[in-house]
């Protein structure tokens, strides 16, 4: 890589940094709690629009994960999710009406956020409906993973979004506040996954599973992409680019091994898939704040109107994250 | 007698308290060395915390890098306080601060008591182990290493170089045959002491300070002056990763650690509280009086290293993506690919699977769809036989169904109509075995019922991509196995050559075939060659075809009883 092409990303680094600056007077505080904050604390972030249904189990998830705050950009709820975030003892919540495609899908607002809050702690930045897994976490908190990261020297780590769905309609069995969505959308895709390496910026760029295999068969260039890095031990220099998919400086994509060998890796259990996506789907639909004109939405109002299923013969049922290292989804690398 | 415990604490000093208060309920003195790192403030409150513990001292302070001098001066100071300060240890226990002792200290001070002239204590010299960090091993000797490794790499490897370069050695002082093993060791007190009271220790101190990682060589090499009996071998379990530094305990460990039977392991992670409370209160109970044996847990980290390291073959993922050759396994397991079969027999799919028990497509890389075994329309994994999903990286849908299948022989056709390209996938994969049947795509359009002018097209383009697919196979950068006949060949004797393609599947092996593929009808298929080669289109790749419409000598074969072949 010519000093040419690392200067432009240095430029761009800048670039989304400068713009997460002027995004932040879009962000409102509704309760700023940061200054419980203590110095080893493992932070999360998170954008959210009337996700509330969501957000009880979500809580208990991370908070028994060992995470110590929880921050969160509101962005104008109808549903009583900020109302309901701002009684919890461990969130700051920031509240803001502005278009969240126009802060580039809001990580404008996370990386301001991460940037003022986050330096020299590890970071969590997450979707309502994703739920982190990584090796081991059935019996060692996420502060063993992230201790054994910083005695590594690891600065960020990998965890890909793995779609899951129900069996039959998706809209089937209603979800309830407070439930394991895993016990509704408890299956996925385990070996349909398509790997590409983007050279500028050195990330990976996974696409595939269930959303490629039904919604985009006929153009699989433009599924989602499901690379994510959402673990990082955050410094104010740093920037996420593209949602949690790449960061900058481009050292911190480099979360695969290339000379064979595994690194640890996780994944992100992604619950989009429940009887509450229909009318998100509609909503997402009508209000185009989503990625390539809401390209995925428009592909997603398509196929739903028949009401697919994403369940087939051989999707998997999830057990554990056992099963998922297993499978060679994610991998333990040399942390045993 | 008793054992002196010698602790170098820096983090988790709660922990280290804790330790410490288990060694001396037992009768063990503790000497706590505090990394310098450490605030004036919290080491005060550390000190005050155990002051009401006469057992308990405290040595002086210095800074402990990795590495560094430091960790020697400062296990030298404890244990001069130590070897002063309480008569009656009889040997002394080098531990760190995030060392937790696994079985009651009574186990061990009957152990050492049964051993009291053994030193324990890991020590090799530099040629005959391999544990080396940044490739250093009889260099670290003598050579200087004026900046760090941790922070300074670069300036590091560069003068590494340089003195390289200029020959640059430092003299080993006299006598001294350097050696060099785990930093944590059990000393008798006759040995330490004369370690420290050394007459040439200024000597010996001076030369060290400037070896890389001194402590894993000061006391190694210096008790091979003194002692009588050296067992090489750390009483603390301690496992390295292949970066060098050591793995951790968690409180899934628990099982594994018990069962290691070893003394004292390090280290533990500081919030493993069921570590913690586990093995600092142990159940009075029997006594087990077993050496250590560390084997189970030896495993374990070894297979976490060779994963590290190694990978498992075939996977493609998150953080696996090897760089081309380097992959260690292009794809997870063996698989055939015929090209030719299906159009020269008219069952030949059903009857691999049967002889072989492999699972047998079709061909997976056709236009319209992949033709999975069974008419599948969605393989293991969730593998779509979508042809627009597939072409999108035909590489990966070989690699994952490969790899989804592991466990059971993939065959699959393949044809001059498959996705092109794909052939240098698999000429360039070690576990494919590639047959073929050169120009038997001419089959089914000697059977169609098309006009001749369309035939004859889509002959010459047939033959074009077929001879580019054979270049491909027949490259210096093929790794596969492969066996190409013509077509004419390989009627002469199909038998021969399928006994060959199906024992080479191994499923079975050295088994003679009790059953044999119907062959399609070739009467009249000379004669079709003739007439291609009469319109100007020659077709070669069929190899010298009889253009007599006779029945080819080999059919007249088949059709002919043999001892070993039993037609149904």
């Amino acid at each position: 890589m010519g000093v040419v092409q690392r200067y432009g990303l240095r430029l761009q680094r800048k670039r989304w940094r400068l713009r997460a600056f002027r995004k932040r007077r879009e962000l409102k505080p509704v309760t700023n709690r940061t200054d419980q904050i203590r110095k080893n604390d493992i932070l999360l972030f998170c954008t959210l629009r009337n996700e509330g249904i969501r957000l009880p189990y979500f809580l208990k998830y991370y908070r028994d994960m060992g995470v110590s705050h929880f921050f969160f950009v509101d962005n104008d709820s109808t549903d009583g999710s900020a109302e309901l975030l701002a009684e919890q003892p461990d969130v700051s919540v920031w509240h803001t009406r502005k278009s969240y495609k126009r802060a580039r899908f809001g990580i404008d607002w996370m990386n301001w956020l991460l940037r003022r809050y986050g330096h020299d702690h590890w970071c969590l930045t997450v979707d309502p409906d994703e739920l982190f897994v990584y090796p081991f976490c059935d019996s060692r908190p996420l502060p063993a993973l992230t201790d054994w990261l910083e005695a590594s020297s690891i600065k960020s780590f990998s965890a890909m979004l793995l779609d899951m769905y129900p069996k039959g309609r998706i809209d089937a069995v209603p979800y309830q506040a407070g439930q394991n969505p895993l016990e509704i959308a408890s299956w996925f895709d385990s070996g349909n996954y398509t790997l590409k390496r983007n050279h500028l910026l050195g990330n990976l760029w996974i696409q595939g599973g269930a959303r490629a295999r039904v919604f985009f068969p006929d153009q699989p260039e433009a599924a989602p992409a499901l690379n994510k890095i959402p673990l990082v031990k955050w410094h104010h220099r740093y920037t996420y680019v593209s949602s949690t998919h790449m960061l900058l400086p481009r050292g911190l994509n480099y979360v695969y091994d290339e000379w064979g060998g595994e690194k640890a890796s996780g994944a992100l259990l992604h619950t989009k898939f429940l009887s509450t996506f229909n009318d998100k789907a509609m909503e997402e639909l009508k209000r185009r704040e989503h990625y390539a004109g809401s390209l995925e939405y428009v592909a997603y109002a398509n196929a739903l109107q028949d009401h697919p299923d994403l369940w087939c013969k051989w999707s998997e049922k999830y057990i554990n994250w056992r099963q998922l290292e297993i499978l060679g989804l994610m991998s333990m690398g040399n942390w045993a | 007698m008793s054992i002196g415990i010698v602790m170098l604490a820096h983090t988790a000093l709660h922990r280290a308290e804790q330790v410490a208060r288990h060694w001396t309920k037992a009768g063990c003195p503790v000497v706590i060395h505090v990394d310098q790192v450490v605030s004036p403030k919290r080491y005060r409150i550390f000190t005050e915390r155990l002051s009401d513990d006469p057992l308990i001292r405290f040595s002086k302070r210095h800074r402990c890098d990795w590495g560094s001098w430091g960790l020697v001066a400062a296990s030298q100071d404890a244990s001069e306080l130590m070897l002063t300060g309480f008569e009656d240890v009889s040997h002394v226990y080098l531990t760190s601060g995030s060392c937790l002792p696994l079985r009651p200290v009574q186990e061990l001070i009957d152990y050492l008591k049964a051993r009291p002239r053994t030193d324990h204590i890991e020590s090799a010299t530099t040629a005959d182990v391999p544990w080396t960090v940044g490739g250093l091993d009889e260099e670290r000797f003598t050579m200087r290493f004026p900046f760090s490794w941790r922070r300074n790499r670069y300036l590091f490897d560069r003068f590494v170089e340089l003195q390289r370069k200029l020959g640059y050695t430092r003299k080993i002082p006299d006598g001294l045959t350097p050696h060099m093993g785990s930093q944590w060791w059990c000393l008798t007190r006759q040995t330490l002491s004369s370690i420290l009271q050394d007459p040439k220790r200024k000597v010996y101190d001076r030369y060290f300070r400037h070896v890389w990682i001194p402590d894993e060589s000061y006391f190694q090499t210096l008790s091979r002056l003194y002692s009588t009996s050296i067992i090489s071998r750390s009483l603390t379990l301690s496992k390295f990763d292949f970066q060098g530094k050591p793995h951790i305990f968690y409180d899934d460990h628990l099982q594994l650690l018990r069962r290691s039977d070893c003394f004292v392991a390090r280290k533990i992670w500081h919030s493993a509280d069921r570590l913690y409370e586990t093995f600092l209160n142990p159940k009075p109970g029997e006594l087990s009086r077993q050496e250590p044996n560390p084997g189970k847990i030896d495993r374990i980290f070894a297979k976490a290293v060779d994963r590290r390291t190694r990978g498992r073959p075939g996977l493609y993922m998150q953080s696996r993506f090897p760089n081309e050759d380097w992959e260690n396994g292009v794809t997870a397991a063996k698989y055939s690919v015929f090209q030719g079969f299906t159009e020269l027999f008219t069952d030949f799919e059903p009857w691999l699977a049967q002889v072989t028990g492999a699972r047998v497509h079709g061909h997976l890389f056709a236009p319209d769809r992949a033709h999975f075994a069974e008419g599948q329309t969605v393989m293991n994994g969730a593998l779509s036989d979508n042809a627009t999903l597939r072409d999108y990286d035909p590489k990966m849908f070989l690699t994952n169904l490969l790899w989804n299948t592991r466990g059971e022989r993939q065959c699959f056709q393949l044809g001059p109509k498959s996705t092109p390209n794909v052939v240098w996938d698999i000429a360039k994969d070690p576990n494919a075995q590639v047959s073929v049947i050169s120009g038997a795509w001419a089959i089914p359009l000697f059977q169609s019922n098309r006009t001749f002018g369309e035939l004859r097209k889509e002959a010459a383009q047939m033959q074009k991509i077929e001879t580019q697919m054979l270049d491909a196979l027949r490259s210096p950068y093929s790794k596969c196995r492969k066996r190409i006949w013509t077509m004419a060949e390989f009627i002469e004797a199909p038998m021969e050559a399928i006994q060959v393609i199906v024992d080479e599947i191994g499923f079975q092996p050295n088994r003679r075939l009790t059953t044999a593929p119907t062959m399609v009808d070739l009467a009249g298929f000379g004669q079709f060659l003739q007439n291609l080669k009469n319109q100007g289109m020659h077709p070669y790749l069929m190899g010298d075809f009889p253009a007599d419409p006779i029945t080819p000598a080999s059919l007249r074969d088949t059709q002919r009883p043999r001892p070993y072949l039993v037609k149904k």
